[in-house]
Parts: C-alpha cells; structure tokens; sequence
C-alpha cells in the first residue's frame, strides 16, 4: 500500500527526472550537439515527450482504480503541467526557430496542413486544462464544472497521437502504440462508467 | 572562368574527368582527362567549392553522410549510418532489360571502364523541405543508355533497389514494399543533368548513400533518385513508382521541386538548408529551371505533382 504521503515524497525527483530532459536538449541544442538538424531533433524530441507525458496523466487515473495506488493521483497535476510545459516548448520551437516567427505562413501552416492542425488544436485545449489547475480554481469553479472542463484531455491525447500519427512517412507502429494505448484507456474509462449505475442499484 | 581539373588539382591519383555543373549546363561543359573512379581529393575543396552558386556553400561529409533517407536500413534519418555497416556493395551487377535492343547484366567495373566519371556538385532538395550542395562523382545516364540501344517504343525508364534483408535491416519490415522502385520519362533520363552517381567528396559511394551506384536527379525531390541500383528497364508505359503507390495523393510520379504546389504534410514554399539556421526560398525545379523547364512546357504541375 503506498500512502499519499510516499507518492508526495517522490515529487521532488519526478520533478527533476522530468524537467531534465528539456534542460539537456537546450544544452545540447547551443552547444551544436543536436545532430546534423538540431531544429527538427527539438521540435521532435519535444513533441514526443509532451504526448507521452499527456499519456502517462491518462494511465494515472487508470491506476488509481487499483487500491494500493490509489493515491496516485496525487502525482497527476504535476504531470499535466509538464505535459503543458513541454507542448509549449514545441509550439515555441515550431513559431521562432523553425519559422522564424513569419506570422502569415504559420498561419498558413496552421490551417492548411491537417496535421499541424491537430497539432494546434490539441495545444489550444490544453490551455484551458493547465489554467484551472490550482487548488484555488477547483473551489472557484466547482469540483463538477473543473472536472467537465478536464474531459477535454480526452481530445488532446487524441489529436496530439493524430498529429504524431500523420507527420509519420512510412512505418507508424510508435504512433499506432500510443493511439492504442489511449484507446484503451479510453474504453476502461467508458466500461467503468456503464458498470458503475449497476453497482449503485 | 572554368578552369581544367587536372590544372588546379596536382594529385596523381586525381585522374577523373572533371565537370561541374553550376546554374547553366552551358557554363559547366568544360571537362579534363579521365581514368579511375575513386581518386580521393576531399582534401582540396576548391576543386568543389570554386564552381558553386554563390549563394551556396556545400555540406561536409558528415553531414551528407549522417542524415539520410533510406528507409532500407531504417526509418530515422541516423538509421542508415549506423545501420549499414554489413551491406556489401561489390561485386555488383545491373540488370537492364525491357525495350532495348542489347538486354543484357552488366557487372559494374565493365560499366565503369566504359564512361567518364565526372565531378556533380547540385542541390539536393528533399520532400520533407530540407536541402543539401553535395559533391557527387558519376556520369550520366546518357552514356549507360546508349551503350544498351533503347528501342524507339521504349517511353520511360524503371529503376529497381537491390532487396538484401539480411543485410539491409529496414527490409525485414514492410514499411514499403520492398523492393524501392523509381522511374523517369525517357527525356527526363536523357537529361545531361541527369546521372548515375559512384562517389561523394572523391569517396566511393557510402553504403549509406546508395552503394555502390544510385540515381541523382537534380531538379526532383531527393526520393526520386534512387539508391542501390539492381535493375534498369526500359518500358512504354508509365512504371509505378514506390512513394507514389503507397500515398498517391501526397507524391507523384514527377515529383519536380516546386515551391508553388504544396506536399499536405510540407509546405513546399521554403526549406532549411542543413547548417543553416534560417528557412531559405525553395526556387522553382531546385534552381535548374534554365536545363530542364522546357521538358514539362505541356504539362500542368499542379495535376502532375
């Protein structure tokens, strides 16, 4: 049984396990050590990591349906927040060094190419996730209407394996495992929630 | 202004037939004496560099060797640097058959023995909107075509990929079916931009680069130029070509650079030259459009992308 207080405990190093990459792959990046496109390595590495990062803050509320990992939870929004945090860092990749910030081809980019489509529209659902995530908030808006605004990490996690799933030439099995992965979570989700009304009567 | 190879170059061993092709084919005809394939001169890169645009600069070996589409050794750009180090690239044969008057399989040292190798220093744009200056060694596809007499029928030209999964590990997976095929108009093979590359900076062919013989063709996306050549047949209808049966919608059989019709996943307006850090202007057929614009003044590229 591992109790609220040791998944708390664990935060601080999560945090730094968590945060490193990013800190290396800028080290890396000024140092010309990125390989021979350091640019689309970035944009790359960063975008992999957010998507994990979202799929990992789905497969915690999984878990925490186990009882010994009930507590779990816990480490969610720490996670949530990172996944933002990485997403921004892409998008800031893609806007300024890939694009140079020419504001009228992205949006070009943005509304012509399906994938960089996904892409965005995942990255605008996020926002609104990573704003209400203080405790403040929940009691601010109500723990019903905080939970309704956070279903949309449901669209996220989908767009962001479509957008993934798209920029992929030929062989798609990494983004087919990750749009497997959050499917079946998915299901889980909805199993659980046509079980529950039953158990209740 | 073009000054001889053999004059600028006092290497013994650098004994190619030297031509290099800048913006106009016209400027690039000068050419010197000939005999073995693969002098090494990288370390003179005047020999290159003097005959650029000026506006290019060319990449260094290793990064034209370290960053390569070949999705027979793998599907991520540093796949195939590290995963082709049991490819065998001689002895090797080709195969041409189809509408020619002499079919025959050639082993490559009878080919080589039979051409003038000579320097190639182009652009290389890839789909994915990013871009090369690669010094190539090679002939053209001319003189290999001549030898074997097309028939007049004989309208297009199939290129074929060697298929070794055991030792090219991207085959063992069917990521594309395998093997990789490419194909030209004939007039588009017969194009003195047009060549059969066997070398880079004075190096044999990489085996990450296409060992031992590949297709360059300049003024197309990098996929068009086929890699590892087995087979060439001449054909009179239009040959199926790999990228476009496994996605029609996103490439076609011409696949010309052109920065006015858009890939759905890649603008294809702009591109990064690798080691630059800002986009630069995609031109219009990668810069040749004065060598080769005439061949598609019927065509409408938008339809036949």
């Amino acid at each position: 049984m591992f109790s609220t207080r040791n998944f708390n405990r664990s935060k601080p190093v999560l945090f730094i396990l968590i945060l490193f990459p990013s800190l290396l792959w800028a080290y890396q990046f000024v140092t010309g050590n990125l390989g021979v496109n350091p640019i689309e390595k970035l944009m790359d590495e960063l975008g992999l990591m957010a998507l994990r990062l979202i799929i990992i803050t789905l497969m915690i509320t999984t878990l925490s349906n186990i009882k010994p990992l009930k507590s779990i939870v816990v480490l969610r929004r720490m996670i949530g927040l990172f996944a933002f945090y990485y997403v921004c860092l892409h998008f800031s990749t893609y806007i300024v060094l890939d694009h140079f910030l020419d504001m009228q081809f992205i949006i070009q980019d943005i509304i012509k190419r399906p994938f960089i489509t996904f892409g965005f529209i995942s990255f605008l659902f996020l926002i609104p996730l990573a704003s209400t995530s203080t405790k403040n908030m929940i009691k601010r808006l109500g723990f019903k209407l905080w939970k309704k605004i956070h279903y949309l990490i449901y669209p996220v996690a989908i767009l962001a394996s479509m957008h993934f799933y798209v920029l992929v030439r030929a062989d798609k099995t990494e983004p087919v495992i990750y749009m497997g992965i959050i499917i079946l979570l998915l299901l889980h989700r909805i199993f659980k929630r046509l079980t529950r009304p039953q158990l209740a009567q | 202004m073009k000054i001889l190879g053999s004059e600028i170059t006092p290497y013994k061993t650098y004994l190619n037939r030297r031509k290099f092709i800048k913006g106009s084919l016209a400027s690039a005809m000068l050419a010197t004496v000939t005999s073995s394939a693969f002098a090494n001169h990288d370390s003179d890169l005047s020999i290159y560099t003097k005959n650029l645009n000026e506006n290019d600069k060319l990449n260094s070996y290793e990064e034209i060797t370290t960053y390569n589409n070949f999705y027979e050794f793998g599907t991520h750009k540093k796949h195939p640097h590290l995963n082709s180090g049991n490819f065998k690239p001689r002895p090797w044969t080709i195969k041409i058959d189809g509408l020619v008057k002499k079919p025959q399989t050639f082993d490559l040292e009878k080919i080589l023995s039979n051409v003038t190798i000579e320097d190639r220093v182009y652009r290389l744009r890839c789909v994915e909107a990013w871009s090369m200056v690669i010094p190539w060694q090679g002939f053209q596809l001319s003189e290999l075509i001549k030898m074997v007499e097309p028939l007049s029928s004989a309208k297009y030209v199939q290129f074929v990929t060697v298929f070794r999964p055991e030792e090219m590990p991207g085959q063992q997976k069917r990521t594309i079916i395998w093997p990789y095929r490419e194909g030209l108009r004939m007039d588009e093979a017969m194009n003195p931009l047009t060549i059969l590359a066997t070398g880079l900076y004075g190096h044999e062919m990489p085996n990450q680069n296409g060992a031992p013989i590949r297709l360059v063709v300049p003024w197309k996306y990098g996929f068009k130029s086929i890699k590892s050549i087995v087979e060439i047949r001449f054909l009179d209808t239009q040959p199926e070509t790999s990228w476009e049966t496994l996605a029609p919608w996103e490439y076609g059989f011409y696949a010309n650079v052109n920065p006015n019709v858009n890939h759905p996943r890649w603008s294809q307006g702009t591109e990064r030259r690798i080691g630059e850090f800002k986009r630069r202007e995609t031109l219009m057929f990668n810069g040749y459009e004065k060598e080769v614009a005439h061949l598609y003044k019927d065509l409408d590229l938008t339809k036949f992308y």
